[in-house]
């Protein structure tokens, strides 16, 4: 099968074999569980995040992938062959550290070129040196391999350790947290990069990361996990408008929880979908959902506005009102009483995890 | 470099005087009197007449068998020292458990506590005729001879410098990133190959260093061949303790020190330039 039929079928899963699989993969650090059972199959050509909060597992996950860690039961799969137990040196898959992790006593030419210098029998000199340049030029390094490490910026560091890994058309591109050291503006446009870099090269990425705006914006698929588990993987727009639960609703954007039906339960409501106006009959149709509440703080973020706004039975929560609906009913006064509302299908009712 | 604003330059200045006055009057001064001395004669009851001649210098050769006992034994112990404390530092920094790590660093340290002479003198016991060797024939060996040879010098430089060459390399390797090491890994290099590739490489500012120290203290030792070599395996510097104590012929001694500082000057230039140099670019610290 190639690379395009495998792209065809992109994502679902069974129709096609995973490149990377767990199965009922556990790892225990001492009495610590870091990882608890999961079953995870990535598919060829995506590109998916594992998503969570520090100390969820994922990077062990990820360092098991590479194989830094064996699982202390299940096992790892990669491209259909059981590695479990393979040390990270005989693994077809290449990883993008954290803090980049390149060699500092290597120009960055000799960083790039290293695994395929490990690779027996070596290719030869020109090829190596052609494929280098292929690789400089794929991440918009031409010319720099004559440059030490230590006189790059950190992006282009960044672009260094990718190349370093993708030169050696790993089976997946593993990338833990690769953009936590750079600033906001450049974490954006790595962010575009990366996402075109995987288009471009047609090499499936998993990426690790606990900023969820970058799992969604990246990825076509996101598996969220929670204290060793695997809490739900969906793509990005399923997670965020059918969360499974009360945690993967509130790690994933954000949202106003209130009392559910029964104890075990709870309402979340998207603060985009609560719509406010001067008085409940301004309200829109549809609207069934309408309450009378106080502003209690504005916040204006450019295209829209936050309000906190508060009602007697309710108690605080959250709106996002759209510029829009600022141009026909203005802006409303901190302490000012107005009425808030929603629509039915905005309401969804969520295990309160 | 942008000058700190605001410090007068006579601040500054006041500052520095205490060092430069010291290194002037302990450093510089002596090797003047040193200079001095090496173009003069002997007076007639041993000393120093003031001349000015080449003979001490020409006469150099005359003390070949010193300098040639230090120039090989210096650099063979000092790699041997090298090649036996990498192994301890790579073990104490990468290997051993940290809760044993300062303990084991503390033991490796632990001879210099004890007198240099008590530390030879029982090596003397167990490289003589009653040590080693007589327990080796015991064993079936046949005879065999330490004490008193260069071996016996050699086991001793070992010995004595290995304190001071496990420290540089053991701070090279702990500041080491680990995660090179994960990194070369996934690259595909097997753990023999991340170790020639990436930790000999990245520890060897510090195996020089060792080596530097090592070696300087090694070049001017006296007590250690006095004591192991018994007087048949002299170094430099017991040629110097000989003409300055014994013969009084301090000008000639004069000369060959200035000899010694010369090798030691070249050496020093070497290092720095192995070290420091590369793309012209400053690598690494000292230690």
């Amino acid at each position: 099968m190639n690379l395009f039929m495998y792209q065809l079928h992109r994502g679902v899963v069974g129709e096609v074999d995973s490149v990377i699989e767990f199965r009922k993969v556990t790892k225990r650090f001492g009495d610590v569980v870091a990882v608890a059972d999961n079953d995870l199959a990535v598919m060829p050509g995506e590109f998916l995040s594992i998503l969570g909060p520090s100390g969820c597992g994922k990077t062990t996950s990820l360092r098991m992938m590479a194989g830094f860690e064996q699982p202390t039961s299940g096992e790892v799969f990669i491209r259909g062959a059981n590695v479990t137990g393979v040390p990270a040196y005989r693994r077809p898959v290449n990883m993008v550290f954290q803090h980049y992790a390149l060699f500092p006593h290597l120009a960055v030419s000799a960083n790039v070129s290293y695994g395929l210098r490990q690779r027996s029998p070596k290719p030869a000199a020109a090829e190596i040196a052609r494929a280098v340049d292929e690789a400089l030029a794929m991440v918009r390094l031409s010319g720099y391999g004559q440059r030490r490490i230590h006189e790059l910026s950190g992006g282009q560091q960044q672009r260094v350790a990718l190349a370093r890994a993708l030169i050696n058309r790993p089976a997946v591109l593993l990338l833990d947290e690769p953009l936590a050291a750079l600033d906001r503006k450049l974490r954006r446009d790595m962010q575009i990069e990366l996402q075109n870099l995987q288009r471009d090269v047609g090499i499936t990425f998993l990426l690790v990361t606990h900023d969820q705006e970058e799992a969604l914006s990246m990825s076509d698929r996101v598996c969220v996990m929670r204290e060793g588990r695997i809490v739900q993987t969906g793509s990005p727009r399923e997670l965020y408008d059918r969360p499974v639960s009360r945690y993967v609703a509130d790690f994933v954007g954000k949202t106003n929880f209130f009392k559910g039906p029964s104890a075990g339960e709870v309402l979340s409501i998207r603060p985009e979908l609560i719509d406010i106006a001067a008085s409940e009959a301004e309200l829109p149709a549809g609207v069934s959902a309408r309450f009378s509440v106080k502003v209690l703080n504005r916040i204006f973020l450019g295209e829209h506005t936050e309000y906190v706004v508060a009602h007697a039975r309710l108690g605080e929560f959250m709106v996002m009102a759209p510029r829009k609906t600022e141009r026909h009913a203005g802006l409303y006064e901190i302490g000012e009483m107005i009425a808030a509302g929603w629509r039915p299908e905005a309401e969804r009712i969520l295990p309160n995890d | 470099m942008t000058r700190s604003a605001g410090r007068p330059q006579i601040l500054t200045a006041a500052l520095l005087a205490p060092a430069v006055l010291l290194f002037a009057v302990m450093l510089l001064a002596p090797l003047l009197v040193i200079v001095v001395f090496a173009f003069g004669e002997r007076a007639p009851a041993g000393g120093y007449a003031a001349a000015f001649t080449f003979d001490n210098f020409l006469n150099l050769p005359a003390r070949g068998k010193a300098f040639i006992n230090t120039l090989t034994l210096a650099p063979i112990g000092t790699l041997l020292t090298a090649v036996i404390a990498f192994p301890v530092a790579y073990f104490l920094a990468l290997r051993c458990d940290p809760k044993w790590r300062v303990t084991l660093l503390v033991l490796v340290m632990a001879p210099f506590w004890t007198s240099q002479l008590l530390r030879y003198y029982a090596w003397i016991m167990l490289l003589g005729a009653k040590g080693v060797p007589a327990w080796l024939s015991y064993l079936g060996f046949p005879d065999i001879r330490i004490i008193n040879t260069p071996w016996a010098v050699l086991i001793g430089a070992v010995y004595g410098y290995l304190p001071l060459m496990v420290p540089p390399i053991y701070v090279s390797l702990e500041k080491l990133d680990k995660r090179l090491l994960e990194a070369s890994s996934d690259l595909g290099a097997t753990p023999l190959r991340s170790f020639l590739q990436v930790t000999l490489p990245l520890a060897l500012p510090g195996v020089a260093t060792g080596a530097m120290l090592v070696f300087i203290l090694l070049m001017g030792d006296y007590i250690l061949p006095q004591y192991l070599g018994g007087g048949k395996v002299f170094f430099i510097g017991n040629a110097l303790v000989d003409l300055f104590l014994q013969s009084r012929n301090w000008p000639y001694g004069a000369a060959v020190s200035l000899a010694l500082v010369a090798i030691m000057f070249v050496t020093i230039l070497v290092y720095m330039r192995f070290v420091l140099g590369g793309s012209g670019q400053r690598r690494v610290a000292l230690v």
